[in-house]
């Protein structure tokens, strides 16, 4: 017998933009795998490809991107290349997503009930009453008071968090094996961010659902995710257990970004920064991507660097590690 | 809602007050009725007699006053060359007018809604490039000058719709229309695809813009992500969205079909109400020319309000009156 086939396994997924202006390698050889209820964290900075490695996967890309190359299989199913209908079945119900913007992803003049039966009723023949009784006790789930009134409202009757919560509740309505949830806590209030988190993380604790949880924001996923992927450019430059990745980064842009997390061990000293901006992904420079921005960077950054194992359980793609590997 | 209904009201009576004015004192300053009205070999003193008939003596602010006070017990006067109350006349030419309306309306939505609809979704296939650069044309053209083409062509020269008139009519559930018989029907073609032209193209390009701004927008992204049918998405969560600006355009344009339908009805020589009224223009008839008017702003006026409402409807986020938000 071999190993139970992992919920969702990409490899060398490569996603590219042709434009006008040339070719955006927005996802550039991406591999990883998530393991039922397993949680993990993708992190990275605006523009580095993250929203499009989800939307790949869903296969919800549009034009002028392409799936160029590598394979996205779902319990060992390969994604790319499957029928339309195939991946509509997939969608919303065996593979969720939740939206960064709870203000724009329900649709303004459908009401709440109208939004979450549809999503049951794609793809079963449940009948409306089910349906409906259903919805009400998802909604219940996330924790929306007096679920019944709030389904016969419109999406601007809800406040922000509550309106993520109901995107969640959708998500969550077919018992998906996977959900892509891509910066949900983003546009909300610190407070509101702390309890939908604690929602997610309930609700795929009790129904055993994955979650590829997409962020900037490394303290959110450093609580939240089992694995960690860090994403930079395109390219997943770093992997690993989550508290292993932020105990000990490897790569020095991990490194970067825990550096320039404030705390309040540091208070009153200066914020560690990276120096410059995320390059334009329209022309990389050669080699590591990361090259102009790193301190350790010489010559042998010129040429790509593979990916790596320095331990166990970890991957990297750079040839000048921040520290000598994980302590054992 | 009520409340917004009354002073929807009120501000429409205050439209038309103001536009009575402009219309009696404006219609006195272009020419004086009598010159056409009467024989020029008329004598003297049956000149007179007929100005005093008509009530042309009297200075033109005591001739206002006079229409006024008629207006407010329903009579908007008599038409100097029938002789008949004014509104009758119109009223009797209404239903022509509003069928040919109603018809060009049903042409705007039947054909631009859909047309739109596949521009706005594949908006690179060469069927959306000939529909978008159709619509240019059909905004461009001189309505008079497709008219006569349309005659010339389908009339003149193949000879397959009639070019004048209106055609038989029946009666079906107690309304009598030449949209019942296929002679009538026949006969409407022509002038109600004319009268449509301009509009078909606006709603195309309305409903293309707005197919092309909503697919970018998430919910749409998120209906896919929910593994919604195609048709589902396209038909409740797309075209529930476009069709706010469409339907309020159309309302508003259904109007200007009505007022503006003046050229087409001459061209096709349709007995409705846009002819009379240039009829009544070229005759300096006073009392027809203000009641058409009077009946085109309040036309306008119910329109806007129906249109309001379908907002409300159409629109959750929209609700009328004064709750405060």
């Amino acid at each position: 017998m071999s190993a139970p086939k992992p919920t969702l396994a990409v490899e060398d997924l490569c996603t590219y933009f042709f434009t006008k202006s040339g070719v955006v390698k927005a996802v550039d050889k991406v591999s990883f795998e998530i393991g039922a209820g397993e949680v993990l964290g993708l992190v990275g900075e605006s523009g580095s490809g993250k929203t499009v490695t989800g939307f790949s996967i869903v296969g919800l890309i549009d034009q002028p991107g392409r799936i160029v190359s590598g394979s996205i299989r779902y319990k060992g199913e390969e994604l790319i290349g499957a029928s339309e209908e195939r991946l509509r079945h997939i969608r919303g119900n065996r593979i969720a997503m939740i939206f960064q913007d709870p203000t724009m992803t329900l649709n303004p003049v459908l009401r709440i009930d109208t939004q979450l039966v549809e999503a049951i009723t794609a793809h079963s023949d449940t009948d409306a009453r089910t349906a409906w009784e259903q919805s009400r006790d998802a909604l219940g789930q996330v924790g929306i008071p007096s679920p019944e009134e709030r389904l016969k409202c419109y999406p601007h009757e809800l406040s922000g968090g509550m309106r993520q919560r109901v995107a969640i509740a959708i998500a969550f309505l077919n018992k998906p094996n996977l959900i892509i949830a891509d910066e949900p806590t983003t546009a909300l209030d610190v407070t509101i961010q702390a309890q939908i988190i604690y929602e997610a993380q309930t609700l795929c604790r009790k129904t055993g659902t994955a979650l590829l949880w997409i962020t900037h924001d490394l303290a959110v996923v450093a609580g939240l995710a089992d694995r960690i992927c860090v994403m930079y450019a395109g390219r997943i430059v770093e992997e690993g257990g989550a508290d292993n990745v932020i105990d000990r980064p490897l790569h020095p842009y991990t490194a970067g970004l825990i550096g320039s997390v404030p705390s309040h061990n540091r208070r009153g000293k200066r914020l560690a920064q990276i120096p410059g901006s995320t390059p334009s992904l329209l022309n990389l420079p050669e080699g590591c991507a990361f090259r102009t921005r790193c301190k350790f960077n010489d010559d042998t950054c010129l040429e790509e660097p593979e990916v790596t194992h320095p331990a166990k359980d970890r991957s990297l793609r750079c040839f000048h590690p921040v520290s000598r590997g994980p302590a054992p | 809602m009520t409340a917004f209904a009354i002073r929807r009201l009120m501000q429409s009576a205050i439209v038309v007050l103001v536009m009575s004015v402009i219309v009696f004192f404006g219609v006195n300053i272009v020419g004086d009725p009598v010159d056409m009205l009467i024989n020029p070999e008329a004598d003297q003193e049956d000149i007179e007699i007929a100005i005093r008939a008509l009530g042309l003596d009297k200075p033109i602010g005591e001739q206002y006053l006079f229409f006024l006070k008629n207006a407010f017990s329903g009579n908007l006067g008599k038409s100097f060359i029938f002789g008949e109350p004014a509104l009758q006349l119109i009223l009797q030419r209404m239903p022509a007018t509003m069928e040919l309306a109603l018809a060009a309306l049903f042409m705007a939505i039947v054909l631009g809604i859909p047309l739109g609809l596949y521009a706005g979704l594949r908006p690179h296939s060469p069927f959306s490039r000939i529909t978008m650069a159709t619509s240019i044309l059909g905004f461009s053209l001189p309505t008079f000058w497709v008219g006569l083409m349309m005659i010339m062509v389908f009339a003149v020269m193949l000879g397959w719709l009639p070019s004048t008139g209106r055609g038989d009519e029946a009666t079906f559930l107690g309304v009598t229309s030449s949209l019942f018989t296929m002679n009538g029907l026949s006969h409407m073609v022509m002038p109600a695809l004319n009268l449509a032209l301009l509009k078909i193209s606006l709603v195309i390009r309305l409903t293309r813009a707005g197919t092309r701004e909503a697919v970018l927008q998430d919910y749409i992204k998120f209906a896919r992500a929910k593994g919604l049918r195609q048709s589902r998405i396209i038909f409740v969560h797309l075209l529930k969205n476009i069709l706010i600006p469409v339907i309020t355009v159309l309302g508003l344009e259904f109007g200007g079909l009505i007022a503006f339908s003046v050229v087409t009805e001459t061209i096709f020589a349709w007995p409705g109400m846009g002819k009379l009224l240039i009829d009544s223009i070229q005759q300096l008839d006073r009392p027809v020319i203000v009641a058409y008017l009077i009946i085109i702003v309040l036309i306008f006026v119910v329109l806007n309000l129906i249109v309001d409402i379908m907002y409300s409807v159409l629109d959750p986020r929209v609700r009328l009156g004064d709750r405060k938000a």
